[in-house]
């Protein structure tokens, strides 16, 4: 009876919390999403979500979430590969991972020196004989700086699958004459789809939102669903409309999170049958 | 379970004491009402010796702290919370707190330097016989301009940074009033324009301008600018100032056309505590040498004509931060459309923006 009573005791700091920051949030959002500007209850603001102007917002930042959890699953996915075949694999993993310990902002700012005319890349390039080119507010600095700051969230639960993967496993596909290609389709990838999935996760759920890379990086000609948000809030001071943004970018969220999610069950048991 | 018992008695132990000196410390911020004085400014918008300055003479304690935008600003005094004895708000955003009744009437007997102010920037629109604010600067949108990137264009007319020649050289700042405004005032509209016709218009124009458009940035303008990152920059008058003052090469021009005309003044806020302290602080402040030497500090254009008299003549009959009289007839001051037109003008702005790829 007593243990019941002290589990309950430590269950409630959790329940707390959950309520508080993730189910208050979330029905505060969705209730001032009902709004119009002068307090009225209406449906105008899912109408006007449909409108040109935030459909193609929408449609934008799904193209460049998927441009940026492209090319970081491109770079991540042999990175970690060689990452679990290196000798000191902890550390270099960790050498990845401490750059995302420093802010956001701060590593943004300085792509602002680096990417400039006057700056490091161009001097580069003019080594080259290529003439000052206009890199900062470009289409290309934005997707760059984005996989920059992405990658170690990818490369970590990719890192992980590989690294639990049993190596008998690979040795038993070569000895039985399969090629490397079709060691790694059949027997590599698959193991290893669901760090694949959780890095797809962590990166493009957050992309769809970024805003301080759109103004910083971009010069605001990328906009994102959360440069809408902030808007709506900050300056428009309509609340209504930027609920609404965000309850549909939650929807979005959740539909991400169900197609990557972990329903291939019989892989992950059989990488733990070691 | 004793352990917990004797962390969960810790814990509240620990908040009972927190919670005491929490309640000490606003109390006596609270109470300390009478001797102090608690400004709210935009960022590096005074000389922080005259605070110092005024602390001495006064005999008041003066508590500043700042913010860096009117919204913000307003929405923080509409929590109370703290209790503000003066702000500094732009003049729609006056407009907005009158009506959310969220002003003190200035009492003009207490503040006889008012008499300093040229007369052109009293009883303005936006507070008839100013019984809410007092001028604090004003200024200008205009285009800055680095000559020595550019082929003599001289920008007295907002065509100029349509020219092809300008290509991805040009900066906006990122507000969707003054970009709007200024699609709309290059079609010869006013930039308080509310007819359909006329913003659909504007964006339009707005969009050819977009290969032209390097980026649509904040504060970065200053140093992009200075850098000689860029050539072009639609920004604020103070703005212009700064980057002048730290790159000589760099011009300033108010198109002909029309543009806008901005003032921030200060008020007393409702949650003010202080409000004896606060006429004392603006009148102050309106002080010709007290002024003068502000202006020095900020650069921004100062509206009191006694202070005018006394700053270097180089300054004041700079045409380009001192347009005179004449020259101002094409001005607007902004007023304040509703947030429902607002709203209209952001996703103008937003659709803007989008058309860059």
């Amino acid at each position: 009876m007593q243990t019941k009573n002290t589990k309950t005791f430590y269950l409630i700091p959790y329940y707390v919390w959950i309520i508080l920051f993730v189910i208050a949030p979330i029905g505060l959002i969705a209730y001032y999403s009902f709004f119009d500007l002068s307090g009225n209850f209406t449906l105008d603001n899912y109408f006007n979500f449909f409108t040109s102007v935030y459909l193609k917002l929408t449609l934008s930042s799904f193209w460049y979430a998927f441009l940026i959890t492209f090319f970081t699953l491109v770079i991540a996915y042999p990175t970690a590969y060689l990452l679990t075949k290196t000798r000191h694999k902890q550390l270099w993993l960790l050498l990845i991972i401490i750059p995302s310990w420093i802010n956001l902002l701060l590593k943004t700012y300085a792509f602002i020196g680096i990417f400039g005319l006057y700056g490091p890349v161009n001097a580069f390039l003019n080594v080259f004989g290529i003439g000052e080119t206009q890199i900062l507010f470009t289409d290309f600095s934005f997707v760059f700086v984005a996989v920059y700051i992405f990658i170690p969230f990818m490369i970590l639960p990719i890192f992980n699958s590989l690294d639990k993967l049993n190596p008998s496993l690979v040795d038993a596909s070569r000895d039985l004459g399969a090629s490397s290609w079709t060691t790694f389709s059949k027997v590599i990838l698959p193991l290893t789809i669901n760090g694949v999935k959780a890095g797809i996760q962590a990166v493009f759920i957050p992309s769809l939102s970024l805003f301080m890379i759109t103004r910083l990086i971009a010069g605001n000609k990328v906009i994102t669903l959360g440069t809408a948000i902030e808007q709506q809030f900050l300056v428009t001071q309509n609340w209504g409309m930027g609920s609404t943004i965000a309850v549909f970018l939650i929807i979005f969220m959740v539909i991400i999170m169900i197609i990557t999610g972990q329903r291939d069950k019989g892989a992950t048991s059989i990488g733990k049958n070691k | 379970m004793k352990d917990i018992t004797r962390t969960a008695i810790g814990i509240i132990a620990v908040c009972i004491v927190l919670f005491g000196i929490n309640k000490y410390l606003s109390q006596n911020s609270g109470n300390a009402g009478s001797d102090t004085v608690t400004i709210f400014n935009w960022g590096e918008y005074i000389d922080p010796d005259l605070i110092t300055q005024f602390e001495e003479e006064s005999g008041y304690r003066v508590v500043y702290e700042t913010f860096d935008s009117n919204e913000a600003m307003m929405t923080k005094i509409e929590q109370g919370g703290t209790s503000y004895d003066i702000a500094v708000p732009s003049e729609y955003a006056i407009e907005k707190m009158k009506e959310n009744d969220l002003l003190l009437e200035i009492d003009h007997s207490k503040i006889p330097n008012l008499s300093n102010i040229d007369p052109y920037f009293l009883d303005l629109a936006f507070d008839p016989k100013n019984k809410y604010s007092v001028p604090y600067f004003w200024g200008t949108v205009g285009v800055v301009f680095n000559p020595s990137l550019l082929d003599g264009q001289t920008f007295e007319s907002w065509e100029t940074l349509w020219d092809p020649s300008l290509k991805g050289k040009v900066l906006l700042v990122d507000g969707a009033r003054e970009i709007i405004g200024m699609g709309l005032n290059s079609l010869g509209y006013s930039l308080n324009s509310t007819d359909e016709k006329e913003l659909l218009e504007a964006t339009a124009k707005l969009k050819k301008l977009t290969p032209n458009v390097k980026a649509i940035i904040g504060d970065e303008v200053t140093q992009l600018m200075v850098n000689e990152e860029a050539a072009v920059a639609v920004t604020f008058s103070g703005q212009a100032a700064d980057m002048m003052w730290e790159n000589e090469s760099l011009d300033y021009a108010v198109p002909l056309e029309g543009s806008n005309l901005w003032f921030d003044n200060m008020v007393i806020p409702k949650t003010a505590a202080n409000v004896e302290g606060a006429h004392e602080f603006i009148n102050f402040m309106l002080g010709a040498e007290v002024a003068a030497q502000n202006t020095d500090y900020v650069g921004y254009s100062i509206p009191n004509a006694a202070a005018v008299e006394l700053l270097d003549e180089e300054v004041t009959s700079d045409e380009r931060f001192y347009p005179p009289v004449a020259a101002r007839d094409h001005l607007e001051v902004y007023k304040n459309l509703g947030l429902e037109m607002l709203g209209k003008y952001n996703e103008l702005f937003l659709e803007f923006k989008m058309s860059g790829n």
